[in-house]
């Protein structure tokens, strides 16, 4: 039967795409939410009225963000070819494509951290101060403990777009389902297996979007 | 317990220098309630917070419980603040936390074992009045209960000092004497010193010992509450005293009244302490023929006795009444012919 309506499709190869975009996807979402809440609370820390205040460090971190976040990721994958052969050793497979997923992302995500950080109540942390909480106690009981919930969607979201990521960077060779859809797909004119691709695609961000939303729920006790 | 030496606090902004705190002097005794009355932008919110070191007195010193929180930072800082309890007009809690887990957030901080934490955390909740709430998070509570963690929060480990920066301001009247009635049960039961700011001088009436009266930066006027309210001196304590005596319409009854009746004698009396009890108005109908007419009054409790205000009217023969304005003069109230008609 469907081998009837998908003549082309390599159930095998679908299978094998999948689960090469699944692993891009999870490790540089795991990255990108530590290096993104690393660089968030940096930012957040050393704005002005913050507990570290510093101008030079809020001003470089906040210069670097800007300007990773504002390329167009394509050309990022470009930009990094030197520094991701110098890393990893090559330009094709999976792991070739992390350098560029996790520096496109992680940058992006550090925004909505420090959003997230700053919507907290100030009160709430001069509290904690008033209680004697030392500046670790701070960030792991208060800052990040009130955002949780946004800190999620924020992740929910940046990984929506990781996945995006993850197929153009198939475009160019690094595998998956971005990879199979057009090589596979596209060039030799099988629209069967651009659709399927496409399919898998949409629920695998409907997959994340439902856990994430699950979670965002319960942990928001607002 | 606290004392505060030539205290100064300059602001930089960008608008120039704000002087928020400016030479204060002040001691307050163990096991006091001291209110510090002043209307917005007087610098009390600056004053309370350096009592604790979220803010550094720009000259001068702040000393806490032995410890000059002015001078001392890092951990010796956070050791400090662990004695000195407070609580905000805002509550400041944790909505992340249940009530149970933000009370025992401060200890928590201070590195109290598990199961003694459990312990000390039901203590508290029975103490404020939260039983069977403990589970609930603080969107789930009314503006009251919310405070009343903020308490327990405060109390938790076991401080000597209380610091409560406008803790009532934002709740309705109802719940505001709830809360303060707790916070006398908790000076009384733990012999806690307190320190509160407000603008509303019905919290200074109710719960404190001695207030101070805050105008730009400065103590204007001090003392136990009695003695304030029998004879503010400066213009912006009377404005404060009257909040509580002399209700809004008095003024114009007493206009009205005066139109009313163009004869006899308006005289107010001002009770104090004991003079409050005494039965000074069945004596004045006892010993003179002449008419009285009660024309407004009010008498509240303070922490060291009654205090109010009673608007009289007398009426009769002018010969009688004046005898009558004479034996009120003699008595321990302070009284004050309005006019004469
Ligand atoms: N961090 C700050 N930076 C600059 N100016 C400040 C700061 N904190 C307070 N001030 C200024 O100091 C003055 C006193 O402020 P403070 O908050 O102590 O007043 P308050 O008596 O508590 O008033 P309110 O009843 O409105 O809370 C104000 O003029 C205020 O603008
Ligand atoms: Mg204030």
């Amino acid at each position: 039967m469907l081998e009837q309506w998908l003549p082309n499709v390599n159930w095998e190869n679908i299978w094998e795409a999948t689960i090469e975009t699944l692993y891009m996807t999870s490790i540089s979402v795991v990255a990108t939410f530590i290096l993104g809440i690393l660089l968030g609370l940096l930012l957040f820390l050393t704005a002005k009225g913050n507990l570290w205040e510093n101008k030079m460090v809020y001003t470089v971190v906040g210069a670097f963000v800007n300007i990773f976040r504002s390329i167009p990721f394509i050309i990022l994958i470009v930009l990094l070819i030197p520094f991701t052969k110098a890393l990893v050793g090559t330009m094709i497979g999976e792991n070739a494509a992390l350098p560029a997923l996790i520096i496109g992302a992680a940058p992006f995500y550090a925004r909505m951290v420090e959003i997230a950080l700053r919507e907290i109540d100030k009160g709430v942390i001069e509290a904690a101060k008033a209680m004697g909480a030392k500046t670790s106690t701070i960030i792991w009981k208060v800052l990040l403990s009130e955002s949780m919930p946004a800190l999620v969607s924020g992740i929910t979201v940046t990984a929506i777009a990781l996945v995006g990521y993850t197929a153009m960077a198939g475009v160019i060779g690094a595998g998956g389902l971005g990879n199979l859809a057009y090589l596979d797909g596209f060039q030799r004119s099988r629209e069967d297996v651009v659709l399927v691709a496409t399919v898998v695609i949409l629920l695998i961000v409907f997959v994340i979007q439902f856990v994430g939303d699950f979670f965002t729920n319960k942990l928001d006790k607002r | 317990m606290i004392s505060i030496s030539s205290v100064k606090k300059i602001f930089s902004t960008k608008n120039g220098k704000v002087t928020a705190v400016d030479d204060i002097n002040l001691v307050i005794n163990r096991g006091e309630i001291f209110g510090v009355i002043g209307y917005s932008g007087a610098g009390k919110s600056t004053l309370i917070r350096m009592l604790n070191g979220l803010e550094t007195p720009t000259s001068g010193s702040v000393v806490v419980a032995d410890r000059e929180v002015s001078k001392i930072k890092g951990s010796e800082l956070r050791q400090a603040r662990r004695e000195i309890g407070m609580i905000f007009q805002h509550f400041n809690l944790l909505w992340s936390r249940t009530v149970r887990e933000n009370i025992a957030f401060p200890l928590e901080i201070a590195g109290v074992p598990k199961s003694e934490r459990e312990r000390k955390v039901n203590e508290l909740i029975k103490l404020v009045g939260l039983e069977g709430r403990g589970d609930s998070y603080p969107s789930q509570l009314s503006g009251g209960q919310k405070q009343r963690v903020g308490i327990a929060r405060a109390l938790a480990n076991d401080p000597k000092v209380l610091l409560c920066d406008e803790a009532t301001s934002a709740l309705d009247p109802q719940t505001t004497d709830a809360i303060l009635d707790l916070l006398v049960d908790i000076n009384k039961r733990l012999g806690l010193t307190i320190v509160l700011i407000t603008h509303e001088m019905h919290v200074i009436r109710k719960i404190c010992h001695r207030v101070a009266v805050m105008e730009a930066g400065h103590i204007v006027e001090m003392g136990p509450v009695l003695d304030v309210f029998k004879s503010p001196e400066q213009p912006i304590t009377k404005r404060f005293v009257q909040q509580v005596t002399e209700p809004e319409e008095s003024k114009e009854t007493i206009e009205h009244l005066l139109e009313q009746y163009p004869d006899g004698q308006l005289v107010k009396l001002t009770f104090v302490g004991e003079s409050a009890e005494q039965p000074v108005i069945a004596n004045l109908i006892r010993q003179f023929n002449i008419g009285v007419n009660l024309v407004q009054g009010k008498v509240s409790q303070t922490q060291n006795g009654p205090y109010g205000t009673l608007f009289v009217h007398l009426t009769g023969a002018s010969e009688e009444v004046n005898k009558a304005v004479e034996y009120l003069k003699e008595q321990k109230v302070s009284s004050e012919v309005i006019t004469n008609a």
